[in-house]
């Protein structure tokens, strides 16, 4: 199969989708000729114009309420926030309106709108252009989260996002643009609320978003060479979760680590471990353990930022750990 | 997509139009407010009475594809674009028959079908909303046109001046529709606005006008002509609706003399109310007599009273629906 970056397979979905729907559009900053900073964009104005990827001032919680009132009324926009920490800046927009319209209008409005965003740190960008801010979204009912993990995964939940008739936030992992995985030239969609096994295992499974699913697979790979069987997931999206999935793997395995690049207080993954804890809990060996980023800002130093984030090394570390029983006390 | 003609003034039935709307909207609230006092609605609401000349004048130049976004003070803008009394009181009682299946309330009704895309409870919350249903209105080559009613308070939100810009910029058929009552929840409205609000409006290239907001012809008339250039891509337009509203902030803002005179009440009560002033109009010009006017009064006065009734007795939703509408299909 062909292999693609993420930045590609992200591109090539808009595409597809923007020539099957004439009703999507995308909005956002630097969005035409630029193509965005990341360069993700390029070339879908040249096919498309700049009627249907609109390059606006920068004036995010402007833009993305004109996408709620577009997509009120007929539109499917695609709203690109060039950085996952403005989403700060568009909160009202978000979870107060695009979030709550269908609900509070008791069924009768939809807001089919897709808001493309980013997360990731260790790109030397600090701490408001570094943050990993799913959890606050995830948080608010009406809104789904989609979390793709590898450029097969970005192409076929971006599709399966921009056909959702609600609000659906996507975060690409920045560092992951040019990454690149096997993608099928034949259409297919990801369907919201599955989670893949990436990896059988027996002894212990590991949950993992985004970024943190290749950290998750690196740390599986080291600790089969010491003997201990992982089991690699990835939730996919985290509204709605694939709860099922999850428990199945830890009714197995009996101990899991979650692991998510948002911080870890209050957090994904402290959601999942929870939920694991209420509904798995007579097949437990050991607590579920949460790994998220440090919670501190994101310095800029490199020798500061590398140690906020969950690392390959970290995550064996934990589930030697937990194998040998020794965190029985420590979640 | 296909447009019925819009509404004219030049003849009686529309002037009439007009009177019975304003009157609908004021016995609306002079129901609603008694709903609170006698405390059988769940909440507070905002009453628009004072104000009806400008939802009536301008609702009355659009047509039901037309769009509008409401605001917390939004029933007039409801009944004006041509919502029913009964559904409207069953939603401000949180009932099953309401627009929004008692899951709004008085702060979020809307009524999809008159292009209502609702009241919101933030304030200035729906000006990217309108703005974005006059780009779609543009990228579809649709020739709707949406107000965004919002009031003096909300000129103190930066979202307005982010989608004014962007609207200026791609010429959208949205008309920001500026109701100035005087005062930005419990605080005097000079105390918050710096400068003109029309000036600021005209600062991004967008043609402002004041109008008196108790003249429901003048309203009309002036929104007519702005809807009609709104069609052939002359938008957008700002308009600042001299108002004023009778009530306090919400109808629990009773003892309000700490920010606002009972005389400067009592003024525009009895000298610049719109529907008096409409009212005295009519008669004069021969449109209608005493007599016809009170017995229009009196119908509204009955329907108002029988769709209080009806939502009263009207059930409330099933428990099993607090999770429905979360998410679309």
């Amino acid at each position: 199969m062909r292999e693609i970056t993420l930045s590609q397979a992200v591109n090539e979905a808009l595409a597809e989708e923007m020539r099957r729907d004439p009703t999507t559009f995308i909005i956002g900053e630097d969005v035409a000729e630029a193509g965005t900073p990341f360069k993700v964009l390029s070339g879908l104005v040249e096919e498309f114009g700049t009627e249907r990827v609109i390059d606006t001032p920068i004036s995010e919680p402007g833009f993305m309420g004109m996408a709620v009132g577009a997509a009120m009324t007929g539109s499917r926009p695609i709203v690109d926030l060039m950085f996952g920490d403005f989403i700060f800046l568009i909160m009202d927009q978000l979870c107060n309106q695009a979030a709550k319209i269908h609900y509070m209008s008791g069924g009768k409005l939809n807001v089919p709108l897709v808001l493309r965003t980013n997360l990731g740190a260790t790109r030397r960008s600090a701490a408001q252009h570094s943050q990993s801010l799913q959890a606050l979204v995830a948080h608010i009912p009406g809104l789904k989260v989609a979390m793709p993990s590898s450029a097969y995964e970005a192409k076929g939940l971006m599709k399966t996002a921009i056909r959702d008739n609600n609000p659906v936030v996507i975060f690409e992992d920045k560092l992951m643009y040019q990454d690149k995985a096997p993608v099928p030239e034949e259409e297919y969609l990801i369907p919201f609320g599955e989670a893949n096994v990436k990896r059988e295992g027996s002894d212990i499974t590991l949950i993992a978003t985004s970024s943190m699913v290749q950290v998750a697979e690196k740390a599986a790979e080291m600790l089969a060479g010491e003997g201990i069987s992982a089991e690699v997931i990835d939730p996919r999206t985290i509204v709605p979760l694939d709860e099922k999935t999850l428990l199945d793997s830890v009714k197995k395995t009996s101990r899991a680590i979650v692991i998510d690049e948002g911080h870890q207080s209050y957090g994904v993954t402290a959601e999942i471990a929870s939920r694991l804890n209420e509904k798995a809990f007579y097949h437990l060996d050991a607590p579920v353990l949460r790994m998220g980023a440090m919670d501190v800002p994101v310095p800029f130093s490199p020798a500061l930022e590398d140690i906020t984030v969950p690392t390959p090394e970290g995550v064996a570390d934990n589930a030697r750990k937990l194998c040998a029983g020794e965190l029985i006390h420590a979640a | 997509m296909a447009k019925a003609k819009a509404k004219t003034k030049t003849n009686t039935e529309d002037y009439l139009r007009m009177y019975r709307q304003m009157v609908r909207i004021r016995t609306f609230e002079d129901n609603a407010n008694q709903l609170y006092l006698s405390a059988k609605m769940p909440g507070l609401t905002h009453m628009y009475s004072g104000e009806e000349a400008v939802a009536v004048g301008i609702c009355e130049a659009l047509t039901d594809d037309d769009r509008i976004t409401s605001t917390h003070r939004g029933h007039g803008h409801c009944v004006a674009k041509g919502a029913e009394f009964k559904e409207m009181f069953c939603e401000l009682l949180g009932k099953e028959e309401g627009y929004c299946r008692g899951k709004g309330g008085s702060m979020h009704i809307a009524d999809q079908s008159h292009g209502n895309l609702g009241a919101n409870a933030i304030v200035g919350g729906s000006m990217g909303i309108a703005t974005g249903s006059a780009l779609r209105a543009k990228l579809n080559g649709d020739d709707d046109v949406t107000v965004c009613f919002f009031g003096d308070g909300a000129t103190a939100q930066g979202l307005l001046y982010e989608v004014m810009n962007m609207a200026a910029l791609w010429n959208l058929p949205v008309i920001y529709a500026c109701e100035n009552n005087g005062y930005s929840e419990y605080t005097k409205t000079e105390e918050i606005a710096a400068g003109s609000l029309t000036a600021r409006a005209e600062a991004f290239g967008i043609e402002a006008f004041k109008v008196d907001g108790q003249d429901v012809l003048a309203v009309n008339d002036l929104t007519q002509k702005l809807v009609a250039r709104c069609r052939k891509g002359e938008g957008p337009f700002f308009l600042e609706l001299e108002t004023y509203r009778y009530h306090g902030h919400h109808v629990g803002d009773i003892n309000r003399e700490y920010y606002r005179s009972k005389d400067e009440e009592k003024d525009w009560k009895q000298n610049r109310d719109p529907i008096v002033r409409f009212r005295g109009y009519l008669v004069e010009q021969g449109i209608a007599t005493e007599e016809e006017i009170e017995a229009m009064n009196a119908e509204i006065e009955k329907d108002a009273t029988d769709a209080v009734a009806y939502a009263e007795a009207a059930p409330y939703p099933d428990a099993s629906e607090v999770d429905m509408h979360v998410y679309a299909d």
